[in-house]
């Protein structure tokens, strides 16, 4: 193996730069070595300027989402030696603006997460010294979406996303469906409009990309297909029953 | 909501290509997949025709198969089957991400989700066959 590689990384700086550039950076070829670890290596010995989000090193926060080599990845579950021989690309998150180097503007993804109503909601709340029980069936129908970490590369991975900004994307609307599969929760009415909105399920395509990129095995892909038939049956439901016979 | 003092950094966005399904086969198997439906609509119009022409006697039924036997029809409805066996396969595939199907609490695997459509297939296709073959 050899012991360099070069990582190509996109620059740019909002108040210098027209447009984005690459510079190229060679860095130790270590086998236990991410991509996060590179550029850290980077910003710490030979570009301090370089900019881009990290935090846990460990999979779990979802900061470090940026493209290697054309694909949507969390940079520190990316080994440089699976990489070899290089060179590394290193773009930022694609569909969304760059601020600066590898960072980018999460607010319309932020703004899109808060719309799905992704918390518990209750018609009633029980009081405080009781228990909400979950059998683990219970528990299963929703864990899955449930371990959505909010890295985005979801919607870098979804064309539709980056065609349509207006989309809703994948995991806000897998995170919406987390909630609607809770035994707990009671908001799926207050959650059909948004989802069932032509920006929310029906705005996607079904191209699946999100799941394949998904570090988390989320499966948002699986999660839209899924709300598309339960808004279906609402729809049917709404023309079919007498109005006001379905709650509300 | 829009914050009229709110801090609006400056930005780049860069334009998505027009060709940007080209080049990534997951991508271009999507448009692929979606184009298959215009293949799809092909052959129903073809069963159109076809019932027409049987509607009107023999001569008209023949001249049909005339113009069916033409190389460039011949051609077309080559690539048809293709896309048609492509969608349908695609199709199949996708019903188990479309269907959480959840027996004893638990969720049944893609396989067997998918599995009963394949054999109706299978079946329903047979069927034609035997009908069309029997002479």
């Amino acid at each position: 193996m050899a012991n360099r590689i070069t990582l190509q990384v996109q620059r740019y700086h909002p108040q210098r730069d027209q447009e984005p550039w690459f510079e190229s950076y060679e860095v130790p070829l270590r086998k236990e070595w991410v991509v996060l670890d590179a550029l850290n290596y980077i910003k710490d010995h030979v570009d301090g300027s370089l900019t881009f989000r990290w935090s846990c090193r460990m999979g779990v926060c979802g900061s470090c989402g940026m493209m290697v080599n054309g694909v949507p990845k969390l940079a520190c579950a990316t080994f440089l030696a699976d990489c070899a021989p290089g060179p590394i690309r290193v773009e930022p998150l694609k569909n969304f603006p760059v601020l600066r180097d590898v960072v980018v503007d999460t607010s319309d993804f932020l703004v899109k997460l808060g719309e799905a109503k992704p918390w518990i909601i209750r018609k009633t709340e029980k009081p405080l010294n009781e228990e909400y029980f979950q059998t683990p069936d219970q528990v299963d129908a929703y864990k899955q979406f449930s371990m959505c970490i909010n890295c985005m590369l979801c919607y870098a991975a979804c064309p539709v996303y980056g065609l349509d900004p207006l989309f809703m994307g994948p995991a806000a609307i897998a995170l919406a469906q987390r909630y609607n599969m809770d035994s707990r929760d009671e908001g799926a009415q207050q959650r059909l409009d948004i989802l069932s909105h032509s920006e929310g399920i029906w705005g996607c395509t079904f191209v699946g990309e999100c799941t394949q990129v998904c570090p988390k095995k989320v499966d948002p892909a699986g999660a839209i297909q899924q709300y598309k038939l339960t808004a279906s049956i609402e729809w049917v439901k709404s023309l079919v029953l007498p109005r006001g016979a379905s709650p509300r | 909501m829009i914050n009229p003092t709110e801090y609006v950094p400056k930005s780049f966005r860069r334009r998505v290509s027009t060709f940007w399904w080209i080049g990534t086969w997951a991508y271009l198997k999507f448009i692929l997949r979606e184009a298959s439906s215009i293949f799809v609509a092909w052959i129903v119009v073809v069963m159109l025709l076809q019932i027409r022409a049987l509607k009107h006697g023999p001569a008209a039924y023949a001249a049909f198969e005339k113009w069916l036997a033409n190389p460039f029809i011949l051609a077309l409805n080559a690539i048809s089957f293709f896309f048609l066996v492509f969608h349908a396969v695609t199709w199949f595939n996708l019903a188990p991400k479309a269907m959480a199907v959840r027996m004893r609490g638990k969720r049944l695997p893609a396989a067997a989700v998918a599995a009963p459509n394949y054999v109706a297939w299978v079946m329903v296709s047979a069927v034609v066959a035997w009908i069309l073959l029997r002479g």
